[in-house]
């Protein structure tokens, strides 16, 4: 059993011409939370959709719990994908379900789990997030941009996922709720620990990364600049780091 | 600018709009071969086609009402103006009957469809697309074509042929009407006229031409929603050219599906 939950070798993507990923050569610590960090197009949306399988290497491999992503064929790939939660930019949750249903969702295509087994989940999913009851039967239009960002965790989270990724989290919010959502993100990753979840996340907001991860992934150009954990991340002499710090 | 300048630029701009469109058609024909691939992979989504059946068929048969009875209506005063100077107004019964069930109402029902359906299936698809809806469920392992296009596309090629009749049977009630009980003409004349020239297979093409053009209806509407790019903005242009291309293809279709139903039926 590797120490890495994700682990990229020699990972080079490119559009025609263009390099998005530069061989790209680290692992994901299992059980810790890491963030890529970096400036608007470093290539971390990329990345991540690598470790999803939504895109093919040019060259190398990328494996996730164990696995060879791209020797699996597209079937298997979808049932892997089980393997992980996500949180998206803008939630994504389903425009036209309630909250409940949203949670539930994944819950009704993967397992055989009976109605009301179903209920008793999603509603502890939703208080887990610190979502009402009340609020379980509202479209996600009827919701604020946090409460949205909570009900997309909790849908995540239905699966009992190994790998939570998180594609900008706390965009679009304001200071207080953002650190609402990082609390949240740190103490589902806390209460799933011990099963080795891995909590993945991508960000250009250098204080809560500094704040809430264990290691840190700077990328710039499709490149790794440094990949340490926090306390040696502050102390990186790396101009590149020391100008995203002092931000 | 030279001549020769002048002309390469010309040369230039063509060349990259044919690319254009032919790197447009294959694009097309990949989505429809992977949304045909998907079709017959399980799971088979069967509420998802009701819901679209529902939507598309249910939800339509007002509109498809309205239409019918009234080109039915005028489509037998308009013949009865050209055919009483040569007194063969008699023949109004099965030219409007037999009109519509060939190509009155397939075409004009897949018309409609095209406008109501094939824009919603394109906004709907492409509102889902720019909010990331559509890769929350490819990251969940659900393949979006097996659970966003099939189910519409099915639901429209089996909605179209219901529309096409209850178009058929309303049109025949509007073309009554203004023949019988407006003309005048005598109503066992009216009716057995009919029963003289139509037959079964004049139905069935139609019904044939409404279960492609609904086909044809989901799998443009499906793919200019999944093709959405940018925000708002994005899915209007892509509605657009839903309902655009749709109408437009059925209209291109049916000329081609006359000429070869013809030769089999």
């Amino acid at each position: 059993m590797s120490e890495y939950s994700v682990e990229f070798r020699g990972l080079t993507k490119k559009f025609g011409d263009a390099v998005i990923l530069n061989n790209l050569n680290f692992g994901i610590h299992k059980g810790k939370i890491t963030t890529i960090l970096g400036f608007s197009g470093a290539g971390k949306t990329t990345l991540m959709k690598h470790i999803l399988g939504l895109v093919e290497p040019t060259e190398g491999e990328v494996i996730v719990l164990d696995t060879v992503i791209g020797s699996l064929t597209e079937l298997e790939l979808r049932e892997f994908r089980r393997n992980f939660g996500m949180v998206f930019q803008y939630a994504a949750l389903f425009d036209f379900l309630t909250s409940f249903e949203n949670v539930a969702f994944p819950l009704r295509e993967f397992t055989k789990m009976k109605e009301d087994e179903i209920k008793a989940k999603v509603m502890s999913l939703l208080e887990s997030v610190g979502i009402a009851p009340e609020a379980a039967s509202r479209l996600p239009s009827e919701l604020s941009g946090g409460m949205r960002k909570r009900v997309g965790l909790a849908r995540g989270l239905a699966l009992d996922p190994h790998i939570m990724l998180y594609d900008e989290p706390t965009s679009g919010l304001d200071p207080i709720t953002t650190h609402v959502v990082y609390d949240l993100m740190r103490d589902t990753h806390r209460k799933n620990e011990y099963r080795g979840f891995t909590s993945i996340i991508i960000s250009h907001d250098i204080h809560a990364t500094l704040k809430y991860s264990d290691y840190i992934v700077f990328m710039e150009k499709g490149r790794v600049v440094e990949h340490l954990d926090v306390e040696n991340f502050k102390k990186s002499e790396n101009p590149v780091i020391r100008r995203f710090l002092e931000l | 600018m030279s001549t020769k300048g002048f002309l390469e630029n010309q040369i230039t701009a063509i060349g990259e709009n044919v690319l254009t469109k032919v790197n447009g058609l294959g694009h097309f024909t990949n989505f429809t071969l992977k949304t045909l691939y998907w079709t017959f992979k399980p799971p088979f989504r069967i509420k998802l086609l009701f819901d679209q059946m529902y939507f598309m068929g249910n939800k339509s048969v007002f509109i498809i009402f309205l239409t019918s009875i009234f080109t039915g209506a005028v489509f037998a005063f308009q013949i009865y103006l050209g055919m009483k100077a040569i007194s063969t107004d008699s023949f109004i019964g099965p030219i409007v009957t037999i009109a519509l069930a060939k190509e009155l109402a397939p075409v004009l029902s897949g018309l409609v469809v095209a406008g109501r359906c094939g824009a919603a299936m394109a906004a709907q698809i492409g509102s889902m697309k720019v909010t990331e809806q559509i890769d929350a469920l490819e990251v969940m392992g659900i393949n979006s074509y097996q659970y966003l296009a099939v189910p519409r596309i099915l639901g429209a090629m089996l909605s179209m042929p219901l529309l096409s009749g209850i178009f058929l049977l309303v049109g025949y009630g509007g073309s009554w009407l203004i023949g019988v009980k407006v003309i005048q003409i005598d109503e066992i004349l009216y009716t057995s006229k009919i029963s003289d020239f139509m037959n079964l297979g004049m139905v069935v093409e139609g019904l044939i031409k409404a279960t492609v053009f609904g086909y044809l209806i989901g799998i443009i509407g499906t793919y200019h929603g999944f093709n959405v790019t940018g925000g708002a903005e994005g899915v209007g242009k892509g509605t657009n050219m839903a309902v655009v291309w749709g109408m437009i293809t059925v209209l291109v279709i049916d000329f081609f599906l006359t000429s070869f139903l013809a030769k089999i039926l």
